[in-house]
């Protein structure tokens, strides 16, 4: 294992992140506090209690998820792609390091500064409303997991796209659906019958019913199935990834 | 001194068809400079980027400093710093950090005083911490050797480095290379401009359409280059070389007197050659001389490769 490569790809893509604070953190703290604002505190006040959590409060792990999930999608596939654009792959290619090596590094990088983001996110939501946490260490496994998966599934973007457009293409067209319509700003049980069954195939549902139960004890499918959900989505994003550097897929012609 | 790399038998077919390269085996010696001359299309980038692992090979086997290319991938690419024919750099970055990057990437401890001796090797320490985008493109050039070299390589690969640059610059370039080999390093480098090569080279390699037509120490070429040819033209033709005429190197064309000799020598045997034309009772009409270049060595090795 050559950990000096991956130390310089994790310092070198933190760095890009720091160079860029406005955009890469200030942005998405600004974006998450409007929803505050207008779901919250508008809304939310004419909301009664869901489950016996507050609005405001119940879609505070929606809303970390909302903005972790697009951030480490969006980071991994411009990480990854970036060098792909300009050309400064082909240093990647020549190292004396194998996939395990870049995908720690992009990988690392992106989720670290999604985990970042979605800790600045949990921290300002206490300026908005009251929250305890019933199960402090699931939140954070959760949101490490989360945050390392969909990294993972933004670097499988980053390979596969051929220009600018086909980057935004799946966090905007996918993700962002996936995410509102997965229960970020409601609980399941408030749809109609149908479309609680139809709801069940959105695997993001799992994801935000998982970091939901470690605020506050309450889920809309078994904690269980959480787990299973984002293991199996890790392994398939890994899978992937395997096949893509054993076939040198969009990397080496 | 032993060979550093061998490539053997080294094909590359894309996946539309066309057979970039057909068969090509090459053996360098460690500390030497080959220069690799071919036209546009011959095959010389996809040689480099399969021996540099950016492309995959159809088939043959590749050695580096004893390291298998494939099974030792790691052990192998060590030893090898690639400056690519475009200048591929992260805009954003400073000169400093995209090389620190590259050592890392490489798998060196970080080690900036080595980085710095680096960049003051290649004239580039005053512009340590400028930003990429800001340098002109003769310095970005600099940057890439920079970042090929500063994981200390054995064998560096040049491809075209003297693309699309002015005099100067190509001077420099030269310049750098020269002092290169004085560290040591092997230096193997694609162009397709002939002065180039003679200017750098110890051995020049020819290659076309996918295959090695000659690979030959630079100074036994020169060699060739020295020869010139005296061509007779006499009142009768001929068909063979007449009785009395001894001198080495002549031969009949076209009904004429051909006489190769060596510019270089200590003497042409010309004036030998012209009494004994007399004596044999020849007339001359006419007489001319031609010298091929290494261009003419080198468009006819291409000429025929296509044939």
């Amino acid at each position: 294992m050559n950990w000096n490569a991956i130390k310089a790809i994790y310092r070198f893509e933190m760095a890009r992140t720091f160079r860029t604070l406005l955009q890469s953190i200030i942005s998405p703290v600004l974006s998450t506090s409007l929803y505050f604002i207008v779901f919250g505190a508008a809304i939310g006040s004419r909301i009664d209690q869901v489950e016996g959590v507050s609005y405001g409060a119940f879609i505070v792990p929606g809303l970390i998820m909302l903005t972790v999930l697009t951030q480490a999608t969006s980071n991994a596939s411009f990480g990854i792609y970036f060098p792909k654009f300009i050309g400064t792959v082909y240093e990647l290619l020549s190292a004396p390091i194998s996939f395990i090596e870049i995908v720690i590094g992009y990988v690392g990088a992106a989720a670290t500064k999604a985990f970042m983001i979605g800790m600045i996110i949990f921290v300002t939501a206490h300026f908005f409303v009251d929250l305890e946490i019933a199960h402090p260490v699931w939140m954070m496994v959760f949101l490490v997991m989360t945050c390392l998966s969909f990294a993972l599934l933004g670097f499988i973007i980053g390979i596969w796209a051929g220009n600018f457009e086909q980057l935004q293409l799946v966090p905007l067209l996918v993700i962002t659906p996936l995410v509102f319509l997965g229960g970020s700003f409601y609980s399941i049980s408030m749809l109609p019958p149908v479309w609680q069954t139809v709801t069940l195939f959105n695997p993001v549902v799992y994801l935000i019913s998982g970091f939901r139960w470690a605020f506050f004890d309450v889920a809309d499918v078994s904690l269980v199935w959480s787990v299973v959900a984002i293991l199996v989505f890790m392994g398939a994003c890994l899978a992937a990834i395997g096949w893509i550097f054993r076939t040198g897929w969009r990397l080496r012609s | 001194m032993g060979d550093i790399l061998t490539v053997e038998g080294l094909t590359k077919t894309y996946a539309g068809g066309h057979q970039a390269l057909k068969g090509v085996d090459l053996s360098i010696s460690e500390g030497e400079i080959l220069a690799l001359l071919g036209p546009n299309g011959a095959g010389k980038t996809t040689l480099i980027s399969i021996v540099c692992g950016i492309a995959t090979a159809t088939s043959g086997t590749i050695t580096v400093g004893g390291y298998d290319h494939a099974r030792d991938f790691r052990a192998a690419r060590d030893l090898i710093g690639l400056v690519p024919q475009e200048i591929n750099l992260e805009p954003f970055e400073t000169v400093m950090n995209s090389v620190r990057f590259s050592r890392g990437l490489f798998g060196k401890p970080k080690d900036d005083a080595r980085i710095e001796e680096i960049l003051k090797l290649l004239s580039l320490h005053d512009k340590k911490d400028s930003r990429i985008m800001t340098l002109s493109g003769g310095m970005k050039r600099r940057v890439l050797i920079a970042k090929a070299l500063c994981h200390e390589p054995r064998i560096l690969f040049l491809d075209e480095p003297t693309a699309g640059v002015d005099v100067e610059l190509r001077k420099d370039m030269w310049e750098i290379v020269a002092r290169l080999k004085e560290t040591g390093v092997t230096v193997i480098l694609t162009t397709h401009y002939i002065e180039e090569a003679e200017a750098m080279a110890d051995r020049i390699g020819v290659i076309s359409n996918g295959e090695i037509l000659l690979v030959e120490e630079k100074d036994a070429l020169i060699k060739r280059l020295g020869q010139k040819e005296l061509f007779i033209e006499l009142s009768e033709q001929i068909e063979t070389v007449p009785a009395g005429l001894s001198a080495d190197g002549l031969r009949v064309e076209n009904g004429g007197l051909v006489y190769a000799y060596d510019t270089q020598g200590e003497s042409t045997g010309i004036t030998g050659l012209l009494a004994d034309l007399r004596e044999a009772g020849l007339h001359l009409v006419d007489l001319s001389t031609r010298q091929s270049s290494l261009e003419d060595i080198f468009v006819d090795l291409v000429k025929e490769g296509a044939q």
